[in-house]
């Protein structure tokens, strides 16, 4: 799969298309699609030509510029962008505008990208399709009747219909490989610290991390390296201190060692199971060596994530009081009717869901059964991984144990809805990082995508095993939506 | 009261001195516009994230040293979850179960010791300010950096209590981590406070006294709280675990909330903000720059250069005045002299406890140093040292400046003879005056003389001489 951010930098360095040009064929394809599939909720099209503009002239004279630069792209709406409304897609947030930038955004203005919109969202990225939204889900582009996912799901839509070249969404639990997985997408889970989270609105501080959705495994690893940053303004971050993960692409994965825990695969749908196993014969064709084990502490994995991210969410969420920005209720008698009736009136069903869960579990008389516990059974968790990377250099597992869900599915049942994040989140828990790469198809042609997690900062070696594979099984797996700008 | 006890222990938050807030760079300066000493991070806008200011441990490390406290090797940050407009996250950074120092103790003047259980470090909130009707938020103290020090309930005395806290303010002075000012509220002490009967070892019901802002306020009011338990003890009535206020105008506490309404702040770990590393490097590094106690000071002060225990407790009041003192002393042969030169003249020209702190005189103390040495050379007598002192106050001039090589030496015995024969004569209304038994008349005289030698004579060898003269 050729790198999207590649190619198009190459036109636009060979003259063969201005980055205006390229920028204005984005926009009226989202003033064409868009409406179909409900990706940005907060379009930047002036902002873009600008930068459009001002990316031409920089080619015009000559300078040089990073692979990003002019590549049209779009941010999940909980990145902090200056002077543009950035709301978690919470009627809680409408009409705050930033006065500061997120980390990465500051350096992708630096290396010139340019920001078509924000996208969509599960408010405040609590939700696993798209659809606790305020402004609604957004939608599959490869089948308008089921979702693109979620928390991210606006960036993979974007992307996947080809919206814009690449996004930025944020991985809590699942939020970037989930929709990555059901739009037939690359999405970059990185470890916990190597990008930096200043800027990036709170759910859960010790899970979220930053990372790319892209078209192919290279423009992932591309923009990786460019937001992998250390930034003094995150203590959590120290950013990629070893290799760029774009340059060991082609190393071959000979004698690799792919771990294969079978707790991943209990309850996952046949179908998706299937696309794995053909999976795993690609890698072994390539070289590679499977090693099976078992891996108990995973099943612990739901209610430590649940009973941890919700318990920070109650926290990060409690200063959305209508005292300094974004919705006031407007009618109240006294501060603390004004505080009640702002929040009750400004969050959505889910978000008030987690916020009670969290203070619940932080209470005094059950703090110790519950939080305590759990972070107990993180250290648990963490300590599996450690032990499973001494028999493996990656493991395989599914991203999700089905396809995209049909519309409306996850309101429901909140229970069953969490219980599908069950492969995602175990890398959250432990701060690991995690690639999701299309692996096929289901029978309705809705993507399977399967994840390769890695230690610590081996970025380099799971974007190399992931870029293996898609080079041995080509654009059978990775689908292209009918939509959006045709490259 | 002879038949109780009190049981008190305080928990005291101070304003640290540091330039910047513990988790941004916004000025910590006092005062200034409503939010103008704000930025993303302290006003806890969407998206933040903080970043601890190194120097903030330090000073909360060197407040732990100077009370005899155990230095955490390794602590942690706390979020303090509540809901009040002056917190603009809706939680207080703070440390929990990790405090930077436990362990330690402030000596009182009776022997005895009050342990501190623990210090911390956290974030100050903002100020609300009510005004035409409605409330405004001011976010400029939000960020300040602030150390909690909890006792023991080890006080058994409003006096105790007093000097406690009197002691610990002039320690966090003298170690320059804060000025410790309660009218400014840089320094702020909360009372835990119960009763038993004389010679009983269980502790009584406590309640807590909220935000006391002065010295003389804590003490009415634990004197009020401690009347208030006895008597409620003595009906049989039982005292209820609550938190109070002390109301100054009608001088009593009155209850804020009960035991049930208390918060429950749902503290847990500080996602954003890593562990706390402290090496013994650091430590013996910070020892290293700690000064002697104010309390070693004084006593030294006391010892070796006969200082009286008032002037040398005025000579410690502050790190300034003792950095002076010690200046001014350098290779001096009597420091009393020095010391009765700052207490007698200096301080005279300083108005009010800030200009005290500050320390701002005309006199250098190299220049002090230098009036006192000519004494010691035998150069000037104490008169004419003094007449100096003040006109350098005046001037800020140098000693060489003001006294002539003429003027030194002082006078011979001939020539004051000369001099108080002079003044007799010319004075026979003071004479007789002094001969019919006024002793003050005898100072015209002398300030005759004083001025016939422009200060250069020994006031104490012409007064006598003078006595001998007039009775001849």
């Amino acid at each position: 799969m050729e790198s999207q951010i590649k190619k198009l930098s190459g036109l636009m360095q060979s003259r063969q298309i201005s980055c205006q040009e390229l920028t204005q064929n984005y926009l009226d394809a989202m003033e064409r699609d868009n409406k179909k599939i409900n990706a940005y909720v907060n379009p930047t099209a002036e902002l873009a030509m600008e930068a459009a503009k001002a990316v031409d002239k920089k080619i015009a004279s000559g300078e040089e510029l990073s692979p990003l630069a002019g590549i049209p792209m779009t941010l999940k709406d909980n990145i902090s962008t200056k002077g543009i409304e950035t709301t978690c897609c919470s009627n809680i947030l409408k009409g705050y505008y930033p006065i500061y930038n997120a980390t990465v955004w500051e350096i992708l203005q630096q290396q010139n990208a340019v920001l078509l919109g924000k996208t969509n969202m599960d408010e405040f990225a609590m939700g696993s399709s798209c659809e606790t939204s305020c402004f609604g889900g957004a939608l599959n582009p490869h089948d308008l009747s089921h979702v693109a996912g979620g928390s991210s799901g606006g960036v993979a839509s974007a992307v996947g219909g080809n919206l814009a070249v690449y996004g930025l969404g944020s991985d809590t639990g699942g939020s970037i490989r989930q929709p990555a997985s059901f739009c037939g997408l690359v999405g970059l889970k990185p470890t916990y610290g190597a990008v930096s989270r200043y800027g990036l609105i709170a759910y859960a501080s010790s899970f979220d991390q930053i990372g790319p959705i892209t078209a192919t495994v290279e423009d992932a690893a591309l923009v990786y390296d460019a937001i992998s940053r250390y930034d003094e303004k995150d203590s959590t971050c120290r950013g990629n201190t070893g290799k760029p993960a774009s340059e060991s692409l082609n190393n071959s994965i000979k004698g690799k060692k792919i771990g294969i825990a079978k707790e991943y695969f209990d309850g996952i749908r046949d179908d998706v199971n299937d696309a794995i196993q053909n999976a795993i014969k690609v890698y072994e064709s390539l070289g590679a060596q499977i090693v099976y084990f078992d891996m108990p502490s995973l099943k612990y994995s739901l209610p430590v994530y649940y009973i941890l991210a919700c318990a920070e969410a109650s926290s990060n969420l409690g200063r959305y009081d209508g005292i300094r920005y974004g919705y006031r209720t407007p009618h109240y008698s006294d501060r603390n009717e004004m505080i009640c009736k702002t929040r009750s009136e400004g969050f959505g069903k889910e978000v008030k869901r987690r916020i009670l869960l969290g203070t619940y579990v932080l209470s005094a008389g059950y703090y110790d059964a519950y939080y305590k516990k759990a972070q107990n059974l993180r250290g648990t968790l963490v300590k599996a991984f450690q032990d499973a990377f001494q028999k493996c250099d990656v493991i395989l597992a599914p991203t999700v144990p089905m396809t995209a869900f049909p519309l409306n599915f996850t309101a429901q049942d909140a229970v069953e809805t969490y219980q599908t994040d069950i492969c995602t989140v175990p890398v959250n828990i432990a701060g690991l990082p995690a690639v999701s790469i299309p692996c096929g198809f289901d029978g309705t042609g809705l993507p399977i995508g399967m994840q390769l997690i890695g230690n610590s900062f081996s970025e380099p070696t799971i974007l190399n095993m992931a870029h293996q594979y898609e080079s041995a099984a080509g654009n059978s797996v990775f689908p292209r939506a009918d939509m959006g700008v045709k490259l | 009261m002879s038949n109780y006890e009190l049981v008190c222990g305080l928990e005291t938050h101070i304003e640290l001195s540091t330039k910047t807030k513990i988790f941004c760079s916004c000025t910590t300066e006092f005062g200034g516009d409503p939010n103008t000493h704000c930025c993303p991070v302290c006003i806890g806008l969407p998206g933040t994230l903080p970043k601890l200011n190194k120097k903030v441990v330090e000073y909360a490390i060197m407040a732990g040293l100077a009370t005899n406290c155990e230095i955490s090797p390794i602590s942690k940050m706390d979020r303090k979850n509540y809901v009040y407009p002056d917190l603009p996250k809706a939680y207080q950074i703070s440390q929990y179960d990790m405090p930077l120092c436990k362990n330690g103790y402030v000596e009182l003047s009776n022997g005895r010791k009050v342990r501190i259980l623990r210090i911390h470090i956290e974030e100050d909130a903002g100020k609300l300010v009510h005004q035409r009707g409605s409330t405004y938020v001011d976010y400029n103290r939000g960020g300040v950096p602030l150390i909690e020090i909890v006792t023991e309930p080890d006080i058994r005395s409003i006096d105790e209590a007093r000097e406690y806290l009197e002691k610990l303010q002039l320690i966090m002075r003298f170690i320059g981590i804060s000025d410790c000012k309660m009218q400014e509220g840089s320094l702020r002490c909360d009372v835990n406070i119960s009763v038993r009967p004389q010679g009983t070892e269980a502790f009584g019901t406590r309640t807590e006294i909220k935000n006391m802002n002065s010295f003389t306020h804590m003490a009415k009011a634990m004197e009020y709280e401690v009347n208030r338990q006895i008597d409620l003890v003595q009906s049989g009535e039982k005292v209820v675990q609550e938190t109070r206020r002390y109301n100054e105008e009608d001088d009593c506490t009155e209850s804020m909330r009960g035991k049930e309404d208390a918060h429950d702040y749902r503290y847990f770990r500080e996602p954003d903000l890593v562990t706390i590393q402290v090496s013994d490097e650091m430590v013996a590094r910070l020892r290293e720059k700690l000064p002697e106690p104010p309390h070693q000071k004084q006593e030294r002060y006391m010892a070796e250069y006969g200082i009286p225990e008032a002037d040398a407790q005025q000579l410690i009041k502050y790190r300034s005045i003792s950095e002076y003192f010690e200046t001014a002393i350098d290779g001096v042969q009597n420091p009393k002299v020095v010391a009765n030169c700052m207490i007698g003249q200096i301080f005279s020209r300083l108005e009010g406890d800030s200009a005290k702190e500050s320390f701002q005189v005309n006199v250098t103390p190299e220049n002090l140093n230098a009036l006192v040495k000519l004494l010691d050379e035998g150069k000037i007598k104490m008169n004419l040292l003094k007449a100096t002192l003040e006109k350098m106050l005046d001037t800020g001039k140098a000693p060489k400046e003001l006294i002539s090589e003429a003027d030194m030496g002082g006078v011979d015995t001939d020539a004051l003879k000369a001099a108080c024969e002079q003044a007799i004569a010319s004075n026979p209304n003071a004479v007789s005056d002094y001969l019919s038994g006024k002793e003050k008349a005898l100072k015209a005289i002398l300030g005759a003389v004083m001025k016939a030698t422009r200060g250069r004579a020994d006031a104490v060898e012409a007064e006598k001489l003078l006595i001998t003269l007039i009775q001849k």
